[in-house]
């Protein structure tokens, strides 16, 4: 009975944790593009406007709830959620602590599920949130989303192939496929930690995590000056809201499992800083990713289609499988 | 006089004869496949990125557009008509509605015509001031272009960097007329007001801080591997298609073609200041973008030299009390200009029988007004040939056979506003 309300105690935090951050998220977002733009982001709601996201929530629920009357209602209404259940259900395999920790008397492991399929289990988890995009576009019934949604399943999927393909090469260094042991293997200090063997696959890994989350400069599924607003052309009040939600808690999830792949998770760079808290570390390296994010994104300019469908399939992935190949290789000769 | 040489440097080697652009135009329309379903999507008059009210209805064949169906006049507000019935005074601040981003330009060319149909003289220092102020529409107007361009292609810190800059050309225009945007600066026979004290320094402070902002611009765009993926060799428009379409400005000088009506039929004071007339050969949007970046250089040294040599004078005709303002501050203390504001404002000019068209190089294209008059202070016709009107017509031959995305681009690329379109 305790390690069941223990786990719902876990689950409830993490939950809160990627939703909690996301308001925050958006804040950084407006502001980081005032900062970029040489103008001030929002200043009014709250210290520095950092309420800002909560009046637009407040705003986005006050609205009508509009389905189009062309639209299929049951599938456009449950299309927004789809995008980012399964975002949360990968937070639960990031561990963000060690295991057996000692908290008030009780045996806590640090994680929700130390799954031993757990990077399959992730990725298996984002091709289900392309259905989200997919579906909602072609629920609305509108040309534009319909191309914007083509566009969103057509690049969600050609990315996961080089992102998969990037992530064989940690586990063939690690020799496993739990997140919870790729943390352990990487322990000891930043010279550990897979982003350098691995400097080809966090590359890899990381930009087809961009095109991914539809971000610039691969938001072509959203693509504002071509697409009007792509697969949420149709939608407006807080499901729009829940879509635009999804795309931060999604790159919450993202960012955090980058960390945990590629920069060694909860653990600190050097061992003495070891008393600093394994969870400080973890955030402080997907707020990390989070600005790279923001940063590209306020930065470049966005590709074509078709160039982006060239780079993931004429680059990526030839660069994935060839870094997959040198990895085995040294592994197996090693 | 130093402004007819020919282009200082031989022009460089085109990387595409015009035959080799249009068989590549070709080829890229005959990706479209015959026997597929389109689907059609309508762009505009809503769309972000149609930059205004311009719709364009599009058959999409995958990501590639088979038909355009252009359709204009959601801004139409009788402009010509309403000629028919102002005196020419009273029509000159509708002339800042048409190309509202650079409405000084507009007002000269009106009173350009104006002034040919009436043969009147333009006082030096008002011709000076008028090539300044057409200038200063050149800069902003491009400078606009530039960041709606590259915010077209997805990036929009770039869009704020430029509006930032053009705050400086504002804050003049400001400064001159009292206006940012709609000027209505330029009378018949001259300017409406002298340049005001102060004004000399600030303008030359700006137009010699302008280029280092421009390099800069440069480095950002020019380096950027995504900006030149997304426009070099691409929306390829020859010079015969741009002559058909009647497509001027840039656009025109991007196909090698060296037509410029600053040069060619040189207005205002442009054939007292040298200037080069910026010119590229590859006719995609990669070159229209190179040839606004230089016509901004050539803006900033066209101010530079019109305020070195700025001549002492009048603002505005005075030999012609029948049909010009006077002074404004003769107004109050001299009754024969009283009567003559007077009779101005409320009966309006002389002007004589006859009909006339002159055309400017405004930062769009070409602009020409053709006036008819029959004698009276009211024009009996008063057609406007604006170059945006003549950009809309060609979009479906701009359009078709190329990807959507970059169907965004290329219309960015041949600059329009709809105010001058729809009149």
């Amino acid at each position: 009975m305790t390690e069941f309300i223990i786990l719902i105690i876990k689950l409830v935090l993490i939950i809160a944790v990627a939703v909690g951050m996301v308001p925050f998220l958006i804040f950084f977002e407006r502001k980081f593009a005032g900062f970029f733009q040489s103008r001030m982001g929002p200043t009014y709601a709250g210290p520095w406007g950092s309420l800002q996201s909560f009046g637009d929530m407040a705003k986005l629920m006050s609205k009508e709830d509009l389905v189009p009357a062309a639209a299929d209602g049951p599938v456009f209404r449950i299309a927004p959620y789809i995008l980012f259940v399964p975002a949360f259900v990968s937070m639960t395999l990031i561990p963000f602590g060690p295991m057996d920790v000692d908290i008030f008397g009780y045996n806590v492991d640090l994680v929700v599920s130390s799954f031993d399929a757990g990077v399959i289990m992730f990725l298996a988890l984002g091709s289900l949130a392309v259905y989200g995009p997919v579906l909602g576009g072609w629920a609305s019934n509108n040309n534009w989303a319909l191309l914007g949604a083509l566009r969103s399943g057509a690049q969600m999927v050609s990315y996961e192939i080089s992102m998969g393909l990037a992530v064989v090469g940690v586990i063939v260094m690690a020799n496993t496929l739990n997140f919870v042991d790729i943390v352990d293997a990487q322990a000891g200090g930043f010279w550990n930690w897979f982003f350098i063997p691995q400097l080809v696959g966090f590359v890899i890994f990381f930009v087809a995590s961009i095109a991914e989350l539809n971000r610039d400069p691969f938001n072509l599924a959203e693509a504002e000056q071509e697409l009007v607003a792509g697969y949420m052309t149709e939608y407006s009040g807080m499901r729009w809201g829940i879509f635009m939600f999804g795309e931060y808690v999604n790159m919450v999830v993202m960012s955090a499992v980058i960390s945990t792949i590629f920069l060694g998770g909860w653990r600190a760079p050097f061992e003495f800083l070891d008393v600093i808290p394994g969870f400080i570390w973890l955030v402080s390296k997907m707020l990390f990713f989070i600005f790279l994010y923001m940063w590209i994104r306020w930065t470049l300019p966005r590709y074509r289609y078709n160039q982006l469908m060239d780079i993931g399939w004429k680059i990526f992935l030839p660069l994935a499988i060839a870094n997959l190949a040198v990895t085995a290789l040294i592994i197996s000769v090693v | 006089m130093a402004g007819h040489e020919s282009h200082p440097t031989a022009p460089p080697k085109p990387r595409a004869t015009p035959e080799e652009m249009r068989e590549r135009k070709r080829l890229s329309r005959q990706r479209v496949s015959d026997d597929s379903e389109f689907i059609t999507v309508s762009m505009g008059p809503q769309h972000p990125s149609t930059h205004g009210v311009y719709q364009a209805v599009v058959d999409l064949d995958g990501e590639i557009v088979v038909n355009t169906r252009p359709n204009i006049g959601n801004l139409h507000r009788g402009v010509e008509k309403l000629a028919e019935v102002k005196s020419y005074h009273r029509f000159l601040p509708l002339t800042d509605r048409l190309d509202y981003i650079s409405s000084f330009a507009m007002n000269h060319a009106y009173a350009e015509a104006v002034e040919k149909l009436m043969d009147i003289e333009v006082p030096r220092r008002a011709r000076y001031i008028r090539t300044i102020g057409d200038e200063l529409c050149r800069l902003s107007n491009h400078l606009l272009w530039l960041g709606v361009h590259v915010m077209d292609f997805g990036a929009q810190t770039f869009f704020l960097i430029c509006f930032r800059d053009r705050e400086y050309v504002m804050d003049l225009w400001e400064m001159l007329c009292g206006a940012r945007l709609t000027h209505s600066y330029a009378r018949i026979g001259g300017v409406a007001a002298d340049l005001p004290d102060g004004w000399v320094e600030k303008c030359r402070a700006a137009m010699e801080f302008m280029p280092r902002r421009l390099a800069e611009y440069q480095r950002l765009v020019e380096k950027n591997r995504i900006f030149l993926k997304r426009t070099v060799g691409i929306g390829i428009f020859t010079r015969e298609d741009c002559v058909a379409w009647r497509v001027t400005g840039p656009s025109l000088r991007a196909t090698g073609m060296e037509r410029d009506l600053r040069k060619t039929e040189p207005y205002a004071a442009y054939d007292e200041v040298d200037f080069d007339v910026a010119v590229e050969y590859d006719a995609d949007v990669y070159s229209r973008y190179l040839v606004r970046m230089k016509e901004m250089y050539e803006s900033c040294r066209i101010i530079l030299q019109c305020l070195d040599q700025l001549p002492e004078g009048d603002y505005i005709n005075q030999d012609a009390p029948s049909q010009t303002f006077p002074r404004k501050k003769q107004v109050m203390r001299d009754s024969a200009a009283m009567v003559q504001d007077f009779m101005q404002t409320f009966r309006g000019p002389k002007v004589p029988k006859g009909e006339v068209y002159k055309a400017i190089e405004v930062p769009k294209g070409e602009m020409g007004v053709y006036i008819v008059s029959d004698g009276s202070s009211i024009p009996q016709r008063l057609h406007l040939v604006t170059p945006t009107f003549y950009h809309c017509q060609a979009t479906p031959a701009l359009f078709e056979g190329e990807m959507i995305s970059d169907v965004v681009g290329i219309f960015g690329s041949v600059d329009i506003v709809l105010g001058d379109s729809d009149r």
